[in-house]
């Protein structure tokens, strides 16, 4: 009954790095950036809900909606204010760039809420008695789940069944002949890292209610996380996000409750390395060779 | 035409060394007339560890061309395999010069071979998977370290690997005699700190004499050769796993040199130093620096490590200034605009030195 | 017929291009001799071990055959041809040779010796050098580092000597540099020693790709379109080049070219490909009347037309 209680744990805190990480790979596969300012756009979502539901007194739905209105307009304005001018820069231009991106996200919110934790209200609270109390599923917990399966299953339709996602996986694969075939790649872009960001909110307002402190630093380590689970499960890949995060959940919470509570970070990443040596593109990454 | 071109890359080379050169003679002479306050005083080694940092990153990144985020992880395992051959010698060898020197190649000897055994699986993956992977190493080490119990007596070493959380110092069963080097979470203590400001200009024209010359050598070309064109690499018999491994071995070294270094510029010193953040903020410095460009690196990690401490004025400010710098520096020399008139201007004056050339 | 292959290895003759190129000019042709496996080699080259030999050689990239039953001998100073249509197979054989892509069947033997569990850059120490389809110089070097590193080899000097500069890196170093100047030199390129590779003329960066594969010393060059964007007047350099490569070097040439003149003119021995296998051997005369070459070409209804 313990391993089935961490076993959920691991799966609900899996289903907030799987919804990062879906935005993550959806940046990713359209960008081919590592998006670090995107863990500190799941603070600044954090932060709004936590803003409009204790001082505007919002129910927690419309607080979240809010938070996700909010961080859609950063993820488009970061885009085109940092990372639309280095579309053919080096990459490590916009990696630096993408570093100086959440220092001043970070340093913002730290000079606007300062450094103190806030204490989050969770969302929903309660929780649900299993098997005469024996095991005790908190509602947060089914309700994550359930929002990453609905965002999974929703993203997996949208890019293959609309045009806008269509167009999205043709600027993914090639930006110029996706041009050329009359894709507004800028536009496709925005979307996605529109889309990304909004993901993030959400995961901001469900990572809060786990774990309810909030400092200007909360997204770092979920992001870096987020984008392990992305890579896990091979990046680009919708179901591979998905599985990678849940997996990612699954591992860290049995490592902490069986293994070792200082080292569930490096074990987490210490199978990824494994998976790697494995599969180089991932779990469900399909492999490309260089052409001769 | 053929001796210029020898003599252009090593006239650079020399260039930098006698900057650095003067750069010390400078701040020596500025130190011991009192013209350094303390705080001004008490940066001068930390820069020194950056730089060198700085340098044996740009191996990686700039020279190797492979996007290392964990470059850290080598600094702290040469900082605190320096800090307890340093201390454990305290009293075989009292000459602190000398223990310095020794706690830096021991330190340099560790980092290579953690840096050996991690590149073994990071030189298989390229791009952004050997990135996640450096930067996954990098935590593991800190996390490894951070369980770490060692401490001394007069029976010689004793070490514990904490990995559970339900051990402390006293666990050593250290006689009456011994000390507690380092204690877990909360990194070394009580270390003597012996680095000196010397220590490091010496640290720095090592490292210099070991990446330039090694550039400018067949197995420089061959490193070079890796990065810009692996298949053609091969395909004239270069040894891309052993080349690979040589840069980035010798990095690590050079990272854990310093890092020696920088554990006993400390009395206190946590493993959580040397985190994530550290990585990436010596890549900031290699990437504003130039990829490649040695005296680059140098020149910016100097000037990015006072930046913060110079805005120490405008207090919650400075990170912030800091990020804007950052972001608009990369915006500017990025600038398609701006580049294009840069790289007219280089054509022009390659065109008027060739005119010269021909006219002379 | 001796006398007439000797022809060819006398540089004199072979630079003059008007007598190479010149059409209906009687053109002294290497005799080919049968050897073991349906293979030729020049009459020359017939008592010495083929440089060369591909036996049942094949790859399959998920189930198709991409090459299929290919054998062939070359000749320790044969100029050879690997022709065919575009998607026939030859850059995948180029690709087998130098270990870029690991055979599914057969046995390459270079020099009588299996390559078999070689890696690329072993079997470029082993004797096979090659230039790409599309170039792959190291474009932000200088032209002279391209051909420094392809001296890579050539030195022998460890790390600690580089760093410390003693002086076997010294006398090292310089040789490589003087033997490269020479490289560069048989191509015209001396001038540019110091410019980046990328901003050679497009010609002058396939000649930098030679120069670079003959710094490695090899005993098989394998150059592969040598001519592809280059002018007529580039080409009939080229093909001097070519020649004088393999007579002052004493090596084996196998190139893969679209270019029938140059392919005709200066190839001894040629092998033509349609889908992966090998449909026509022999000298270009034995080519050029062969019908089911002619049909690979232009189909069967414009063979018919013929």
């Amino acid at each position: 009954m313990k391993f089935l209680a961490y076993l959920v744990s691991g799966i609900s805190l899996g289903s907030i790095y799987a919804i990062i990480a879906l935005g993550y790979t959806m940046v990713y596969g359209i960008a081919k950036m590592l998006n670090f300012a995107h863990g500190d756009v799941i603070m600044v979502g954090g932060y709004v809900s936590f803003l409009a539901a204790s001082n505007l007194g919002l129910p927690p739905l419309v607080s979240v909606l809010i938070a996700m209105c909010v961080c859609t307009l950063l993820g488009i304005v970061i885009e085109a204010l940092a990372y639309r001018p280095l579309r053919s820069a080096p990459k490590l231009a916009v990696l630096i760039t993408a570093i100086g991106v959440s220092y001043l996200l970070q340093n913002t919110a730290l000079l606007t809420f300062g450094a103190n934790p806030k204490a989050y209200t969770p969302v929903v609270s309660g929780t649900l008695q299993l098997f005469d109390g024996q095991l005790s599923i908190s509602y947060i917990s089914l309700l994550t789940v359930a929002c990453c399966i609905v965002i999974m299953i929703a993203l997996t339709l949208f890019t293959a069944k609309t045009r806008m996602g269509k167009a999205m996986r043709a600027c993914s694969e090639d930006k110029g002949a996706a041009q050329l075939m009359g894709i507004n790649v800028n536009r496709t872009i925005s979307l996605t890292f529109a889309i990304g960001s909004a993901l993030a909110a959400v995961a901001g307002a469900l990572l809060c209610s786990f774990s309810p402190t909030l400092m200007p630093t909360t997204g770092s380590m979920p992001g870096i996380k987020a984008f392990t689970a992305a890579v896990f499960g091979g990046i680009g890949s919708i179901p591979g996000a998905f599985l990678g995060g849940i997996l990612l959940g699954v591992i860290e919470a049995l490592a902490k409750a069986y293994i070792s509570t200082q080292l569930s970070n490096s074990i987490v990443f210490a199978v990824l390395i494994i998976i790697l040596l494995v599969r180089p593109a991932g779990l469900l990454g399909k492999h490309t060779q260089e052409k001769v | 035409m053929k001796k210029l071109s020898i003599s252009k890359g090593t006239r650079s080379d020399l260039l930098t060394c006698a900057g650095v050169i003067l750069a010390f003679v400078v701040v020596s002479a500025l130190k011991a007339n009192g013209g350094l306050n303390r705080s001004q005083a008490g940066m001068l080694v930390p820069v020194c560890c950056y730089i060198v940092m700085a340098v044996s990153l740009n191996l990686t990144v700039g020279i190797l061309g492979d996007l290392s985020l964990g470059h850290a992880g080598f600094m702290s395992v040469g900082a605190f395999t320096g800090i307890i051959t340093a201390m454990s010698l305290a009293e075989k060898i009292p000459s602190a010069p000398l223990r310095l020197a020794l706690a830096m190649v021991v330190g340099a000897v560790f980092a290579a071979v953690i840096g050996f055994l991690i590149g073994i699986p990071v030189l298989r993956l390229s791009g952004d998977y050997l990135a996640i992977v450096t930067l996954a190493f990098g935590e593991i080490i800190k996390e490894l370290i951070t369980c770490l119990l060692v401490g001394v007596d007069e029976r010689g070493l004793h070490v514990i690997f904490n990995f559970n959380g339900s051990r402390n110092a006293n666990d050593l069963n250290l006689g009456a005699a011994g000390r507690v080097i380092v204690k877990g979470a909360q990194g070394a203590t009580g270390t003597q700190t012996i680095a000196t400001f010397t220590a490091g200009f010496i640290l720095i024209m090592i490292t210099l004499v070991v990446v330039q010359n090694l550039i400018r050598s067949r197995q420089g070309r061959a490193i070079m050769a890796v990065r810009d064109n692996r298949i053609a690499a091969e395909a004239v018999g270069i040894s891309v796993t052993r080349y690979k491994m040589m840069a980035f071995v010798t990095s690590a070294a050079l990272a854990g040199a310093a890092g020696a270094l920088f554990g006993l510029n400390y009395s206190n010193l946590a493993a959580t130093k040397f985190d994530f953040n550290t990585s990436i903020l010596v890549l900031v410095f290699v990437v504003l620096g130039g990829l490649g460009n040695i005296r680059g690196s140098i020149i910016a990690t100097v000037v990015l490590y006072i930046l913060p401490e110079a805005l120490r004025g405008f207090a919650n400010y400075r990170m912030l200034i800091y990020a804007v710098v950052l972001i608009v520096v990369m915006l500017t020399t990025n600038n398609p605009v701006i580049k294009s008139y840069r790289d007219q201007w280089q054509q022009k004056l390659r065109r008027e030195k060739g005119r010269e050339a021909n006219a002379a | 017929m001796t006398a007439n292959s000797l022809r060819v290895l006398n540089p004199q003759s072979a630079w003059a291009a008007e007598d190479s190129a010149a059409p209906g000019a009687e053109k002294k042709k290497t005799k080919l001799v049968p050897v073991v496996r349906t293979s030729y080699l020049p009459e020359r080259d017939a008592d010495k071990t083929p440089i060369l030999e591909c036996i049942d050689l094949g790859i399959s990239f998920g189930g198709l055959k991409a090459v299929d039953n290919f054998n062939l001998a070359l000749g320790r100073t044969e100029i050879a041809g690997l022709i065919g249509p575009n998607g026939a197979g030859k850059t995948t054989i180029f690709n087998l040779l130098t270990k870029v892509y690991q055979p599914t069947h057969g046995t390459i033997l270079l020099d009588g010796k299996d390559i078999a569990y070689s890696s690329t850059e072993q079997v470029n120490r082993a004797g096979i050098a090659r230039t790409f389809q599309n170039i792959r110089l190291f474009h932000n070097q200088s032209v002279l580092d391209n051909v420094l590193i392809g001296l890579h080899n050539e030195m022998h000097y460890t790390m600690a000597e580089a760093v410390l500069r003693m002086p076997r890196y010294w006398k090292a170093e310089k040789v490589a540099r003087e033997r490269a100047m020479e490289y560069l030199s048989l191509f015209h390129l001396e001038e540019h020693a110091d410019e980046p590779a990328g901003s050679l003329p497009y010609g002058a960066q396939r000649r930098l790709e030679i120069a670079r594969a003959l710094a490695t010393n090899p005993s098989l060059l394998l150059l592969d379109e040598p001519a592809a964007g280059m002018n007529p007047s580039e080409t009939a350099e080229l093909m001097e080049n070519i020649v004088r490569i393999r007579d002052t070097f004493q090596i084996a040439i196998l190139l893969i070219e679209h270019d029938m003149n140059l392919v005709m003119n200066i190839c001894e021995g040629i092998a033509v490909l349609n889908f992966g296998r090998i449909i026509a051997k022999g000298t270009p005369d034995d080519i050029r009347a062969n019908p089911a070459v002619i049909e690979a070409y232009l189909g069967r209804k414009g063979a018919q037309k013929l």
